[in-house]
């Protein structure tokens, strides 16, 4: 592979752009491979990576219905954050952020992770409350958090309304190193790390059926015919339901539609990311200037990548009375996602009833900021059968009421 | 939109006006059952891609339960129904495999 470097845009500006490589190789099938990971979303790509980088674990797949990136990973509010509550949460999500901060390096790809901020208002008592707990609980795990007055939510981020005649703004939760990446190039600086690796990344290709022999995985059927592997890594966060279902066993996971929308491009006027859990919406600005919106998830099963109207109703009307000054903004672009929720509102990266099948999946509405975290855990656990930050979020949690309570953390979907 | 109609009062009503519910015909195991179907019963969905049986609440209107079906990959519904029935009636059965002959309950 050649590498990106400044010198290499000079060297091709000089000859009509005539020498960039592929970014990735898109190779047949193998007859076998040593792991075949479902799913070439963020956390797919990055567990792939991790088994090559981590535990040389090279002669692997991964097979994608779509073309990579193209789900939630491609959908997503790209929102970067570890303020969690619970440790297990605050271990690998901060994990996660703390390889974000040099990911660019590592895959030799810009992801733009912009480290800007992120704040999450308290508008009623019982969120100063909660985000005061979590600030302590933060301290005592390493991460760095603080809880803010009303001025500073003010100096921060000057287009914010902090007395709105509803909820006015009491204080935030303030997470100076959380912030924003690119999404698809984090799927992108991935897969093309991976097929240097030597790795397939093989699209447009759907798995249909999991092989099994004596309790055993030993090969998954696809649209394009059979392929042997040792073990199988099921990353398809929406489509958890259906892939468990071909692999004969049931998961803890509903999935529902979360969407998002953005404005027209205008010129820089917040710098920050700024979470209203309790009107429900969130807002940063991109680097093109779209301001970049969400709001809540539907509350009904639901596989059709769209949104519903009534809720970007309600998401805008929040928005507007916590940013005055977008009430004129036209809205360019709304899409949906369909994400993987479980009751607790934590992920599964667990074994599975059946021998060497690995579920990563619930990551629900939040899981962009945990990709490298997830997929470290992930292919540790792969490769070794065991892994510390994977440990609590194991399948067998529900059964034994271990629950991960994050469903105050995560208040509003992002 | 999704629109349902409420079998008690009749009103065709858009979702603003229901509150979701989840999985209907859930079979319920209490103290002194196995941790599998206590397990099952608490957590474990099918989740399915299709049609799919849920819970609803007029919760703006009548205020009371019914059930519907409804495809989850393209929203079409195929009916609502009494939630006083353990299973899907005859009725909503026809309805689906009228539009779905390939379909069967599982
Ligand atoms: C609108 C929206 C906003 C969000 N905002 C944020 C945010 O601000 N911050 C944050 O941290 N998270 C956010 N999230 C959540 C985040 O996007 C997801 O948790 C994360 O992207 C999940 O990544 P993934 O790799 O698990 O799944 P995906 O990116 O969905 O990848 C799964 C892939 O599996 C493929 N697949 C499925 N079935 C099969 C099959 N049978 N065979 C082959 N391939 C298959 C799919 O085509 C898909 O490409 C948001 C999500 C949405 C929808
Ligand atoms: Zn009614």
């Amino acid at each position: 592979m050649r590498r990106y470097s400044a010198f290499a845009i000079a060297r091709e500006a000089m000859r009509h752009h005539s020498g960039w490589d592929r970014a990735w190789r898109s190779p047949a099938p193998k007859a076998r491979y040593d792991a075949i990971i479902v799913g070439a979303g963020g956390h797919g790509l990055a567990t792939a990576y991790y088994l090559g980088k981590n535990h040389g674990i090279r002669n692997v797949a991964v097979i994608e219905k779509g073309w990579l990136g193209g789900g939630n990973t491609g959908r997503n509010t790209t929102i970067i954050r570890s303020n969690y509550l619970q440790d297990p949460s605050a271990a690998i999500y901060e994990k996660a952020r703390s390889l974000y901060e040099t990911l660019s390096q590592d895959l030799n790809y810009n992801i733009m992770f912009s480290p800007r901020g992120v704040m999450m208002l308290a508008q009623t008592e019982h969120e100063i409350r909660g985000y005061q707990r979590t600030a302590h609980a933060n301290a005592l795990q390493g991460v760095a958090t603080e809880y803010i007055s009303p001025r500073r939510v003010k100096e921060l981020c000057p287009i914010i309304n902090i007395d709105g005649p509803r909820y006015p703004v009491l204080g935030a939760l303030w997470q100076p190193r959380g912030g924003t990446a690119r999404h698809d190039a984090v799927a992108w600086g991935y897969a093309r790390a991976c097929s240097d690796m030597g790795m397939d990344i093989i699209q447009q290709t759907e798995v249909t059926g999991v092989r099994r022999e004596g309790g055993r995985v030993v090969g998954v059927d696809t649209t394009r015919g059979t392929i042997a592997c040792d073990k199988l890594g099921i990353v398809v966060a929406g489509h958890s339901g259906v892939m468990a279902e071909r692999a004969g066993f049931r998961l803890p996971i509903e999935s529902v539609a979360l969407q998002a929308l953005v404005s027209e491009p205008i010129k820089p006027v917040m710098d920050v990311v700024v979470m209203a859990n309790t009107v429900h919406g969130y807002m940063s600005q991109s680097d093109k200037g779209e301001m970049v919106i969400g709001g809540g998830a539907d509350g009904y099963n639901n596989y059709t990548q769209r949104g519903s109207f009534h809720h970007v109703e309600e998401t805008v009307r929040a928005l507007v009375e916590t940013f005055p000054m977008i009430s004129r903004l036209k809205m360019l672009r709304w899409w949906g996602g369909i994400v993987d929720m479980t009751g607790d509102r934590s992920p599964i990266i667990s074994k599975t009833p059946v021998d060497g099948v690995f579920v990563n999946c619930g990551w629900g509405t939040g899981g962009f900021k945990a990709i490298p975290g997830s997929g470290w855990a992930m292919a540790e656990l792969m490769a070794k059968g065991q892994s510390p930050l994977a440990d609590a979020f194991s399948l067998d949690r529900f059964r034994e009421g271990r629950f991960i309570d994050e469903s105050v953390a995560a208040g509003v979907a992002h | 939109m999704l629109t349902l109609t409420c079998p008690y009062c009749g009103i065709a009503a858009c979702e603003t006006e229901l509150a979701p519910g989840g999985e209907a015909h859930l079979k319920r195991f209490g103290p002194g059952s196995s941790d599998d179907d206590f397990e099952g019963y608490l957590f474990l969905r099918p989740n399915v891609k299709g049609v799919h049986f849920e819970r609803w609440r007029h919760a703006m209107g009548c205020g009371k339960w019914f059930l519907a079906a409804r495809c989850t990959a393209t929203l079409e519904v195929f009916g609502t129904y009494s939630a006083q029935t353990p299973e899907p009636t005859a009725e909503i059965i026809a309805a689906i495999r009228a539009k779905r002959p390939d379909w069967s309950l599982t």
